[in-house]
């Protein structure tokens, strides 16, 4: 049991990630960007191709998260000056494009027989796995990223996404340089998925383009709102229940709900969207959300 | 003397519609200029396009002697040139005073680099930057709505806020779209000597106003535009009694 606590924490840690570089972007900025997960997915191969090459994890974690970050760059050149909505599918298909490379690049990725055998983060020292301390690097890089960000929310930089949040018209007109604001937003939060991603292929050990899918986004999507948008510890408070719920119910079984397991699977969905819809009726702005 | 703006033969349409035709203007250092004209005649856009948010299909626009026909709106602004809102836009959700002291500009807590590795530079300057805020805020009158969150505070306040915003950036010229309209008789009058204090303090200003009577007394030289032409530029006693400005204006006293 204890192991799978340690287990599930560090997959819940990972997730903290992916909602607060999700939560830059959508909660401080106003970007929909609903091709997070190809951040991720960039991250993870980056990181595992390089560590499989010998390259030590540290370096390779950081090329991870640095070309995460890089790729942002040029969705953002391309959509950031136009609406949202623009940016919402431009992302989504980005983050499909990045799968089906991952899948089809056999000399890069292996396809879909996937890259096996990725060392974990502590691999230097020795073939067994520290389940222990893995969750408690995992929980450092969690809280480092969260005291980052908060710093940057609070800063003037901050200040700046949020008026441009409000209205960016304005903002422009009295001399913000509203893209390059923007721009920064997207590509901290692609980096700080990259690096999510990276910590998840070392400690998964085989990564394949599956893992990937559109719906990593959209879990993400859930922790924030649930979170509150706007809220750095709502986001990783939203990443914990979506969490311990999405794996909880698993042992809803010894408690003697008699449902089998796929059909299970399928009902999950249909509680997460409910208690989504409720969230959104009664609770808008989110548990740890300002109210509008 | 060299003017501080200056528009050549301004053209813009939208879709086939002319809404500007070879609009031409200029704006002296120090000078209030007042551009007044019916709805639709197309002082909005033609302020629009001053400030970079629209460009022009024909047409030159310098401003201190360099041509910014072409450049974003931040860039303007940034080059001391603000504009401000027919309808206020302000930053709702933050503070009265926060809406001023984010519109400073160049701050060091933009730059991603300083947040991390230069905090205590940024922190002293945000100190600076608050005090400026403060004192701006005193003159506009709104220091006991600092606290408040912009969007409850009142249409005319909102409109001295964006008076307040622009100053933030140490504007040679500031461009402001109908800051009189909606504000009250009394606080209209506050508006104008605060608008005089300031150009006695060597701001250039650039209006435009429906309230004839603000603008006749305040402008220096009035640019009237209709159908998106000007019709008659000159100083206010010559254009009050220009007839074809009161063809214009439908026949309406101005006055």
């Amino acid at each position: 049991m204890a192991s799978y606590f340690v287990a599930m924490a560090s997959i819940a840690f990972i997730y903290c990630l992916l909602a607060l570089g999700l939560n830059l972007q959508w909660g401080h900025t106003g970007l929909i960007n609903f091709g997070h997960v190809a951040s991720f997915a960039i991250g993870a191969y980056t990181s595992a191709i390089l560590s499989l090459q010998g390259i030590p994890v540290v370096f390779s974690l950081l090329a991870g998260t640095l070309l995460a970050g890089l790729a942002a760059y040029p969705i953002g050149v391309i959509t950031i000056r136009l609406k949202e909505d623009y940016l919402a599918i431009v992302t989504l298909g980005f983050s499909e494009i990045i799968r089906l490379i991952c899948l089809n690049e056999m000399w890069l990725t292996r396809g879909p027989m996937g890259l096996p055998n990725v060392p974990n983060l502590f691999s230097s020292w020795g073939p067994k796995t520290n389940e222990w301390l893995n969750m408690i690097v995992f929980l450092m890089v969690t809280v480092c990223v969260l005291l980052l960000l908060q710093r940057l929310i609070r800063s003037p930089f901050g200040r700046g996404l949020r008026a441009i949040q409000e209205d960016e018209y304005a903002a422009a007109a009295l001399g913000k340089n509203v893209v390059a604001f923007k721009m920064k937003s997207l590509i901290i939060g692609a980096a700080i998925a990259g690096i999510a991603g990276g910590l998840y292929a070392h400690y998964m050990s085989y990564i394949v383009p599956e893992m990937f899918l559109p719906v990593v986004t959209f879990y993400v999507w859930v922790a924030v709102i649930l979170g509150g948008s706007g809220s750095n510890l709502g986001a990783i408070l939203g990443s914990m229940i979506l969490f311990v719920f999405l794996e909880g119910t698993r042992f809803l079984g010894d408690f003697g709900f008699i449902v089998d397991k796929t059909r299970f699977a399928s009902l999950r969905f249909v509680i997460v969207g409910l208690g989504l819809i409720l969230l959104v009726l009664y609770r808008p702005q989110g548990l740890m959300g300002k109210e509008k | 003397m060299d003017s501080l703006l200056q528009a050549a033969k301004i053209t813009k349409s939208f879709g086939g519609f002319r809404v500007l035709s070879n609009c031409s203007m200029r704006v002296d250092p120090g000078s209030i200029t007042g551009v007044i004209g019916p709805n639709g005649a197309g002082k909005s856009t033609l302020f629009s396009t001053l400030a970079g948010f629209i460009q022009p299909d024909e047409g030159e626009i310098s401003y201190r002697g360099e041509s910014i026909r072409g450049l974003h709106p931040y860039q303007i602004a940034q080059k001391g040139m603000v504009k401000t809102f027919q309808i206020p836009r302000e930053f709702g959700a933050l503070t009265v005073l926060d809406n001023m002291v984010v519109s400073y500009p160049h701050q060091k807590g933009e730059a991603l680099p300083n947040i991390w590795f230069g905090w205590k530079g940024v922190c002293s300057q945000e100190k600076q930057i608050r005090k400026k805020a403060e004192t701006l805020l005193e003159f506009l009158k709104l220091s006991d709505l600092k606290d408040e969150p912009a969007r409850n505070i009142s249409g005319g306040q909102k409109k001295l806020l964006e008076l307040g915003r622009a100053l933030m950036l140490e504007p040679y010229l500031l461009m402001l779209d109908e800051p009189f309209a909606g504000v009250n008789p009394k606080l209209a009058l506050d508006l104008m000597d605060m608008i005089r204090e300031l150009r006695r303090l060597g701001k250039t200003f650039c209006i435009i106003e429906h309230n004839m009577g603000v603008i006749m007394t305040l402008a220096d030289i009035i640019y009237v535009l209709s159908e998106g032409e000007v019709l008659i530029s000159g100083p206010p006693e010559l254009v009050q009694k220009d007839k074809r400005v009161l063809d214009a204006y439908l026949g309406m006293g101005i006055i």
